[in-house]
Formats: C-alpha cells, structure tokens, sequence
C-alpha cells in the first residue's frame, strides 16, 4: 500500500462552507465579471482548482449528471467527486446539467440549452483558467453590471467570442459560465455582452 | 478501493454489522483505552444524520413495500493515511459513529485486525447474542399456540 491519501475529505463543516459556497456562486451570477474569493479551505483532487472542489461540493448531487473535461479526468477525481457528491458522470456533453472543463470552452451548443418553457435547464459550465484580473481587454456589459465592466481572462482563444455570441442568440436559452482559477471565481451568465 | 482487494469481504461485513448493532456505550467503554487510538486520522466525512427507507415483504416473500423511514448516521474516515473505515448504524450517535468507522479502518490492516477482533468485536458479539438470547427466551415464556380444528369445509 502507497502511503497517500485514498480519497480526500470533503467540507470540514460540510452546512456552513455550503451556504457560503453558494452565497459566493449567488453574488458572482448577480454581478458579472467581478472577482469573488473562496474562504474555505479543501484540499481538492490533483487536477481541480480549489474554487471547482468548492463549486462541485456545493452545486452537484445524484440529480446532476456531471461532464468532466477528458483532460481533467482521473481515478482521483471520480472518485472524490462520487462519494461526495454523488453524481453521475454524463455520457455525452448534452446529458450534463454542470460541466467542468479546461480552460475556456469551445462547442457551446453541444451543451445542453434549455428550452424555452425551461430555460433553466441548460447547463452550467465551470471553466477553469490559469489567470482572472478584474481589468483587462474584455468588456462586459449587461444585468447586474453598471455601465460596464472589465475582465481579464488567460488564457483566451479569439474564438471564444464569437462561440459567446452563438450562446447570445440563443436567448433565453444557453449556458451560463463560472470561471475559476485558483480559489477565485467570476460568473459570465448568459445574459451577459461581451466585446474586446 | 485499493483496501477492499486485500480484505475478505464477508469478513469485513460481519465486524460492520456487529459494531454498528453494538451498544454505544459499551463499544466506546472497549475502544477507549485502545492503543490504536494513537495512530493520526482524520474525516473523510464527518458523521452526519440522515434517513434511510425500510422496505419489507409482507410474510417475507410479498410485495415489497414501504415500511417507514429510518434515522441512519454514516461516518467515513481515513486512518494512517492509508486506511479507510467507514460505518452506517441506526440512530443519531455521532461518536458511535465515528469509533465504528475508525474500528472498521483498522481491522482491514493485518497488524491490527486479530487483536482488535479478540478485544472489541468478540465481546460485543458475545453481548449482542446473550441479549437476543434472553430476549427471546422472554417471548418463549409467553408463547401462545393457537390451534385450528379442521372443519372441513372445503
């Protein structure tokens, strides 16, 4: 037997590092393109960032099947993700209600959309990145941000903007974007403009 | 998991069973003063309360059906880095909980599990069998045998 840890442990306080998990997710979705810091401190799986452990522990259950980013995946992670959590992994990326993936995401459509009796039914993508700044090339504008707001992300492909007006058009339907690096996050929900 | 090649599982599952139907405090009385109490561990998941749905067969071989729920506390730990335990019983007893799951982590190491075994889960066994021994030596004493004359009506 290898002297490491077999499965990491979850939430100390499993209740009040939920709640205020959440609280985090709430304010970043209401305010795009703000920066928020998660305070609770988790030892998260080798390849998720300890914001995504945080979000996953606090988003995902046996209702919320889970696509995870092929580059992502290992023994480790299911494992963490299945026993607390839950979930089960989706076959394909439209079965997903969350999706954690590697960086920023390409193939917008291929996740589920909603439709427009239940726009709510479109998944979630928690993207994670190497660097988040509050100022940078990408302009936001839309709810929740008072005349506009700036971003940095990187990495950033040029492609991605033209995916995020794909998500645009779809209005009310489309997928909402938590971005994640290290322990801070910034919420890009779908109701969000963004230029460079 | 990597422990359960190396563990006999129906081994496993019968000190499961016995420290998740033994007494709390009679197993926190053996458990105490163990010297395995020294080796580092830590919560995988911390005891938490929850309910579980009975199901029953009526006449053990019906439809099965709802019986009601039940309140079930489950704990999981990793001791020594190396061990995991892991322990579900009735009730809302967070400690019980906790020392059945530290228990069962250490009984899968070899070291440990003929001492532990010897010292812990025969005593609890042997108090579990005396008690359903007595219990059903009371229902014996008011056993009642209904006898039905065939009136052969059919």
């Amino acid at each position: 037997m290898e002297a490491t840890s077999l499965l990491r442990p979850g939430f100390a306080d499993p209740v009040m590092h939920a709640q205020e998990t959440f609280r985090m997710v709430l304010d970043a979705m209401s305010r795009p393109g703000s920066l928020h810091a998660s305070t609770v401190s988790l030892e998260p799986p080798r390849s998720l960032h300890p914001a995504t452990a945080a979000l996953c522990l606090t988003l995902l259950d046996h209702e919320t099947p889970l696509w995870l980013d092929p580059s992502l995946e290992s023994d480790e992670v299911w494992t963490f993700l299945r026993f607390h959590c839950g979930c089960p992994l989706a076959e394909e990326r439209s079965a997903a209600a969350f999706a954690v993936l590697d960086g920023a995401p390409c193939g917008l459509a291929s996740f589920a959309q909603g439709t427009p009796e239940y726009p709510d039914t479109s998944a979630t993508l928690i993207c994670q990145v190497e660097g988040l700044r509050e100022h940078g090339p990408l302009i936001l504008r839309g709810p929740g941000i008072r005349d506009r707001a700036s971003l940095g992300l990187s990495p950033f492909p040029a492609t991605f903007l033209e995916e995020w007006e794909g998500n645009q058009a779809r209005f009310p339907r489309g997928v909402d974007i938590i971005w994640v690096s290290g322990k801070t996050i910034v919420g890009l929900p779908r109701t969000t403009r963004l230029e460079m | 998991m990597l422990s359960d090649a190396t563990v006999d599982v129906s081994a496993r599952r019968d000190w499961m069973s016995v420290l998740a139907k033994a007494k709390a405090p009679s197993l926190l009385e053996l458990w105490r003063d163990r010297p395995e109490q020294r080796l580092p561990w830590h919560f995988i998941r911390r005891p938490e309360v929850g309910l579980t749905m009975l199901r029953g067969r009526a006449g053990g071989d019906g439809q099965r059906f709802n019986l009601g729920e039940a309140t079930v506390t489950r704990c999981s730990v990793e001791v020594d880095r190396r061990l995991m335990g892991h322990a579900y019983l009735l009730g809302r007893d967070l400690q019980h909980a906790e020392a059945a799951a530290r228990l069962d982590a250490l009984l899968q190491d070899p070291d440990y599990q003929a001492e532990l075994l010897r010292a812990v889960i025969e005593p609890l066994r042997h108090a579990q069998a005396e008690e359903r021994a007595l219990a059903s030596r009371k229902a014996a004493a008011t056993t009642v045998d209904f006898f039905t004359l065939v009136r052969g009506e059919d």
